[in-house]
């Protein structure tokens, strides 16, 4: 039943490197995305920096995420977002962003969608769990 | 309510372990039902029998254990675990080593998901 399906949301809002939260947290949300679940993600405070592109780890001696990242789309999650503020506050624009996938259709790359924090609020409010890492 | 409890930080090294351990006390003593409790990040490292704490200091593994003594359902990632060298011979008793696809259901299940960490 579609009314059944629980949303999901996954908030990153810690630095991509520095520590494992942010790629366990991956790891998390390529699981749920293969149940029954409506999943968005939205990236915030320093959690944008996860969705910049062209990251080199090789220097930090890790693998690195950014690839996995890249294909978020093939895991059916693009509900994905940055707060517009955080960006802002970073220096980033919408031309820093990584691809995430391409569109089914269009086969045009599909890039996080920057939104403004009174409409991350009310996604918020909708949800019936959220994950931080 | 029926709860379902996320713990991502280690033992004695951070508080939330400890906060979750009372939150889900002060949840039972209140009548709700715990649907599950799930240890992820450095959060696999709470239920290792491994650990040997001063004497007169709690023993968090134990803690857990008995918890699970009592019905709760206490896994513990496989990912998480496996890259920390956390396996089934150093379990404390009670507890069980899963995959993410339990927490998934505990998520979907739960009225609530309470998370502990940073």
């Amino acid at each position: 039943m579609a009314g059944d399906v629980k949303k999901i949301m996954f908030t990153v809002r810690k630095p991509p490197h520095g520590s494992i939260y942010v790629y366990e947290g991956l790891e998390v949300k390529l699981i749920m995305a293969a149940y029954d679940a409506d999943i968005s993600v939205v990236f915030l405070d320093d959690g944008v920096y996860a969705m910049k592109a062209g990251q080199d780890t090789s220097k930090l001696g890790i693998k690195g995420f950014e690839k996995t990242y890249g294909v978020l789309v093939d895991y059916e999650i693009s509900k994905v977002f940055v707060d517009r503020q955080s960006m802002e506050e970073r220096g980033l624009t919408e031309e820093d962003l990584l691809v995430i996938g391409e569109d089914e259709e269009t086969e045009e790359p599909v890039r996080p969608k920057m939104i403004d924090s009174a409409e991350i609020a009310a996604m918020m409010a909708e949800q019936h769990n959220i994950l931080c890492f | 309510m029926k709860l379902a409890v996320l713990i991502y930080e280690g033992p004695y090294n951070h508080e939330a372990s400890d906060s979750a351990y009372n939150f889900i006390q002060a949840a039972l003593a209140k009548g709700h039902e715990i649907r599950g409790i799930f240890f992820y990040h450095d959060g696999v490292y709470n239920v290792t029998k491994l650990m040997e704490p001063p004497q007169d200091d709690r023993h968090i593994a134990n803690r857990w254990s008995e918890l699970g003594a009592k019905g709760i359902d206490i896994v513990v990632c496989i990912a998480a675990a496996k890259r920390r060298g956390i396996v089934d011979d150093v379990l404390v008793p009670n507890v069980r080593i899963s995959g993410l696809g339990q927490l998934t259901m505990m998520a979907i299940e739960a009225e609530r998901l309470v998370s502990f960490g940073d």
